[in-house]
Formats: structure tokens, sequence, C-alpha cells
């Protein structure tokens, strides 16, 4: 699974959270930066994988797109009242009116309280801290600070 | 914070001096040692915010100023009406988070042999944490109803006294709400909502009064040392969190449309007078009345509890304070009076004696000014001073500001330990989890006393009682 390439870090941020998700590809680092995402609720590891929320969304720039996908995981992680544990994202080159489109299926569950025990929700991704870059070694490095 | 940047005025007031492209200076109110733990993205954050069109007279800091994204968390910010912007960061995600707190009635002797049952019940009831949901479904007409209503709306449908709308600021309705600008997105985020705590540093708490500073504005208030009062911290959960996202895009894009250099795209803004400014106030206003609803259905089921096992207790509500704004206010500028977009960003407004906009009850003292703990420590009653208004356009601190990620947090506390700590010490701490008690630690915050002494030495309010947790509702 592509979801198993790559690595997620939080970087520090007095009051909020820095999530970041590093990978070979684009694609990657946005999953990396998913559960990234999701280790701020709770640890990742107890999430079942057991059921796929589609989500779609778009952006002019790279950097933007990638808070509309926090963002759109936010609403279904708050909507649905879920938690997700896999992901598997598709970002595509700009199309002719020059917006990126992304794809992703995440998977997970419902929040189970005493399994999850989650500790914060995540009101909503910013554009604090914001970037997507490649390192030296060719990795994508992608990042912002998430409100909680 | 590197203080060598400042100009220090007195002991509690520095500048940070207006060099382009900063059109007014920057003023921070905190002693030296809260300076020194402020992070220095705070200095380029103001520096920023003072670098915006129609800004007038200064950006401020308070006490409890920490780096924010865009504006700094702390942060008040004045543009004038006719050139002025307003900024979706400006005003945070939690639109309208704030502090309400009530008197019960009763003493610590009355409570104590209940203590326990009350906290238990209390848990309960009011539903708390991470994917909690209330009783409350709310369907599209009703919920452009609560958005045009906000606390007025919760007290027609049975969530509280039509007195408690008196001790509300905007006396519980915020006026130009504009639901039909609110997203259907952020709509659903709340239809189940309504009356849930949240999480993170949101709270309620029963707090007993241990120390008064002015007798006289405490006798106004109605508190005294021994007295029991909750206080209730939350905000306009998922909708005012997805009103802020939805706009704060739209900022960007507006910002561009406009012209607008931004340092830092989390300053995304729009001309007040502009449609896409307009809109974003339209719906800001609606979050507010989405928070002023939920602290009143919060209110109701505390009530509840309370009757349930203390049938004697009467919780009358002193006042409720927003921290999350961006609101329409008259304020004298080099002497003469200006309608100004004042934005309060983890900030509370802290109107002095004689205000029009104040209750009765409180036009010959000011404003009660909220400042919440941290669950371990205390929580002060202020006051509005006359001085406030010129030293802040009349704000002051909102709360201790945290001082540790959350992360080092959870390094170094385990919440089922510090559960017990603080149960060793009297408070009983009660929350669906222990992870997020962890991260909530008090150790956690900055020194609540020192914010709250920096605010009274600077003028900004002035102390009028120290509260201490008894029982701690944690989301």
């Amino acid at each position: 699974m592509t979801t198993q390439l790559g690595r997620w870090e939080h970087f520090y941020h007095q009051a909020d959270v820095g999530v970041r998700g590093i990978g070979p590809t684009l694609d990657a680092a946005f999953e990396q930066v998913a559960l990234a995402l999701t280790a701020v609720v709770t640890d990742p590891a107890l999430v079942r994988p057991t059921q796929a929320v589609v989500i779609e969304c778009e952006a002019s720039r790279v950097s933007l797109l990638l808070v509309n996908w926090l963002n759109r995981l936010i609403y279904e992680m708050a909507t649905r009242r879920m938690l997700f544990s896999r992901f598997e994202v598709h970002v595509s080159p700009p199309d002719l009116g020059g917006a990126l489109s992304l794809y992703a299926r995440a998977w997970g569950e419902t929040v189970d309280p005493e399994r999850h025990q989650p500790a914060v929700e995540v009101k909503g991704a910013t554009y604090s801290e914001l970037e997507v870059t490649q390192n030296p070694e060719g990795l994508w490095v992608v990042q912002c600070v998430v409100d909680v | 914070m590197d203080t060598t940047r400042l100009i220090q005025k007195s002991e509690f007031e520095w500048w940070l001096e207006a060099t382009p492209p900063m059109r007014v200076p920057g003023i921070l109110y905190a002693s030296e040692a809260l300076l020194r733990e402020m992070d220095d993205k705070v200095l380029e954050q103001m520096a920023n915010v003072a670098s915006l069109p129609g800004i007038v007279q200064a950006v401020y800091a308070m006490p409890d100023a920490h780096w924010g994204y865009g504006f700094p968390i702390g942060g008040v910010a004045a543009f004038r009406e006719d050139d002025g912007v307003v900024s979706a960061g400006g005003v945070g995600f939690d639109i309208s988070c704030g502090v309400r707190t009530l008197h019960t009635g009763l003493t610590v002797e009355d409570l104590a042999p209940l203590k326990e049952d009350l906290a238990q019940g209390l848990f309960r009831h009011v539903p708390a944490g991470v994917g909690s949901i209330g009783k409350i479904h709310l369907e599209p007409a009703e919920m452009d109803a609560m958005l045009q209503g906000g606390a007025e709306w919760a007290v027609k449908r049975g969530y509280g006294r039509r007195e408690d709308l008196e001790r509300i600021e905007e006396h519980g309705r915020m006026e130009g709400a504009r639901p039909e600008l609110v997203s259907e997105q952020a709509k659903r985020r709340q239809a189940d909502e309504m009356g849930t705590l949240g999480s993170g540093n949101h709270y309620l708490e029963v707090q007993q009064v241990t120390e008064v500073f002015d007798a006289a504005v405490a006798e106004a208030f109605g508190v005294a040392v021994g007295d029991v009062l909750v206080s209730i911290h939350s905000g306009s959960r998922g909708l005012g969190h997805q009103v802020a996202t939805d706009y704060g895009r739209r900022m960007i894009e507006a910002a561009h449309k406009y012209g607008l250099e931004l340092a830092d795209l989390e300053l995304a803004c729009a001309p007040i007078q502009s449609e896409e400014g307009q809109a974003y106030l339209g719906a800001m206003r609606a979050a507010i009345n989405c928070a002023l609803a939920n602290r009143q259905i919060l209110t109701h089921l505390a009530r509840e509890a309370f009757a349930y096992l203390l049938p004697r207790a009467d919780l009358r509500l002193i006042y409720d304070v927003s921290h999350n704004t961006a609101k329409l206010e008259t304020h004298l500028v080099n002497g003469q009076p200006q309608r100004l977009y004042v934005h309060r960003k983890g900030a509370t407004r802290a109107l002095g004696p004689g205000h029009p906009d104040l209750p009765d009850a409180f036009k010959a003292v000011g404003q009660p000014v909220l400042i919440g703990g941290t669950m371990g420590t205390a929580s002060y009653i202020l006051v509005g001073t006359p001085e406030s208004e010129a030293r802040s356009f009349s704000s002051s601190c909102h709360g201790a500001g945290r001082a540790m990620s959350r992360h080092q947090a959870l390094k170094q506390w385990r919440g089922k330990e510090l559960v017990r700590e603080l149960g060793r010490q009297g408070i009983i701490v009660r929350s669906p989890s222990p992870r997020g008690v962890a991260e909530e630690a008090p150790g956690a915050y900055k020194d609540v006393t020192a914010v709250v002494d920096a605010a009274h030495a600077a003028g900004l309010s002035r102390k009028v009682a120290r509260l201490e947790p008894l029982i701690c509702i944690k989301g």
C-alpha cells in the first residue's frame, strides 16, 4: 500500500499542533500528513480501517490543495464522527482551468471514546507554516498547523 | 521573546515601533517575565497586522498573548469602517468562543456532601469530548432560526430564562446575522452539536470564590467569599469552525482580487465594504449567535443537573463574554469618536463604567471580565476600567494562554495520575479522555495569576474576585 510509504510527524506550535507528511511521492506525503492529523486526536494504530469514505477536492495551488484536503478530512471526521487510519490519495495535474484535483479514499471507523481515548477535536487546517517542498533526498514534505 | 526590539514605556507597557510597512505601532501589555516567555512570532505577527490597511492607533497584545496564525492569540486590532479590512484569521476558528459564569446561590458548605454526586451528574448530563452529540437535532429552518436568534432563540425554546439575556453581550442576540451566508457544510457540522461542550480547553467548572479584591464591585456582581459559582467555557462548535474555514479560503481570493499584499496567508482579509467582507461579517455574526445559543443550552443542562441533586440551587447568570469576535464599535481615536471594526482574537471586551451597552446592574462599576483557569488553577473575575478604552479599545486578556505544546505536555503527564493528583487537592475532574486531560495539564499553561496581575497593573481591567475549581468537566 502506498500508505506504508514515508512517515509522518508533528512539529512544534505553542498552542496548536503542526502536522507534517513525508513521502517519495506527493500522493504518499498527502497520505502521511493525514495520518499525522489522526494522531492529533488519537493513536492511528487504534483505528480500524473498516469503512471507506471518498473525498474529492481541488485548488489552484498544491499548498492550497493540502489545506483543502485536510479540511475535507476534518469535515468528514466531524460530521460522520469517524476517525481514519488508512488513506489512498491521487493528486492530478492541473486541468485546462488550471486547477489541481485530488481524489482520495479514507478508511476508518466511528469514534469509540473508550477505545480511542480521543484527546481533542481538530477545528480546521490553517495556512500557518504551510509548506509543500521536496527535500535534498528528493522526498516530498508537506505541512501546516491545525487548530485544536 | 527578544525584548531588545521593544521600547519599554512603563513596567507593563512595551512598544514595537512602527517601521514600514507597519502603519501603526504594536503595543504589548505584560510584565517582563511574561514577555520573555512569549514566542518571537508574536512580534512578527503584530508587525504583519499593523501593516494592514485601515488599521488605527495600534495593534495590541494582551498579557496572555501567544503565537496564533496570522494574528496573535491575545491580539486586538481595530479597522476604520470605510477603508479598513476584516479578517477571518483575526477572529479565529472558534468564533465567539467565550466564558459565562453563574452564581448557584449555594456556599461550599451546602455543596460539600454532594460534591462527588454532582460531578458525576454533570458529567453524565453535559455531552463533552470528541464525537459527542447533543439531544437536540436542528432541521434547516430551525438551524436558521437559531443562527438568527442566538441565546434568545434558546430561551424561547425553553433553554433558560428571559432574565439571562440581559447578562449576555448583545443581550444574547447578535444583530446582522446572515444564516443564508453560512454554508451547508457548516450547518451540517452543527446539526447534532447544539448543547455540546467540545474538547481541548473547553470545560464546565464548579468553583468557589476564595478571595475578593474589590468589595464594592464584587457586591455589584453578587459574589462573596465562599460562594459556589459555575463557569462554562465553550464556543460556536463545528459551525463556527467551518465558517472560519470557508471564509478563510474565500478571503485569500478576495485579498488577491483587491490587491492586498499578505505577509502570511492566514492574514487573508477583505475590505469591510466589499461583498466578501460583508458576507463574512454576516456569517460570523450567525456563528456568534450559535456560540451564544450553545452556552445557553449548556447552562440549561447544568441547571437540570443541579436541580436533580440540589433543588435549593438557583443558577443565576452573572455574565457571558466572548473572546473571538470582530464587532462594530465606537471608540475615541485622537479625541474623535470613530466607528471601528474591533477584532479581538483571544481577548475579552472590557467596557468601563457608564458604557451604554452595559446591563443596568453594571452601569456604575463596569463590565465583568471573566478569565478562565486551567482545571487545577484559579479563575478570576475582573472589571473593565475607564482607562481600557484608550489603552486597548476596551479589551483585556482572556485566560492563561498555553506555555507548552500538547506534545510536551503528553510527555510530562499521565491523565489518570493527574486526575488523582487533582483529586487529592479537592478538585474532581471528569473527562472522557485521560489523554485529553494530560494535554490540558494545568502546568502546560502560563501562570494565570501573573497574567491577571499584569492586566490589572496595566489598567486593562481590575481584579474583583479569585475563584478556585471544585469540579471540572473536561471535553
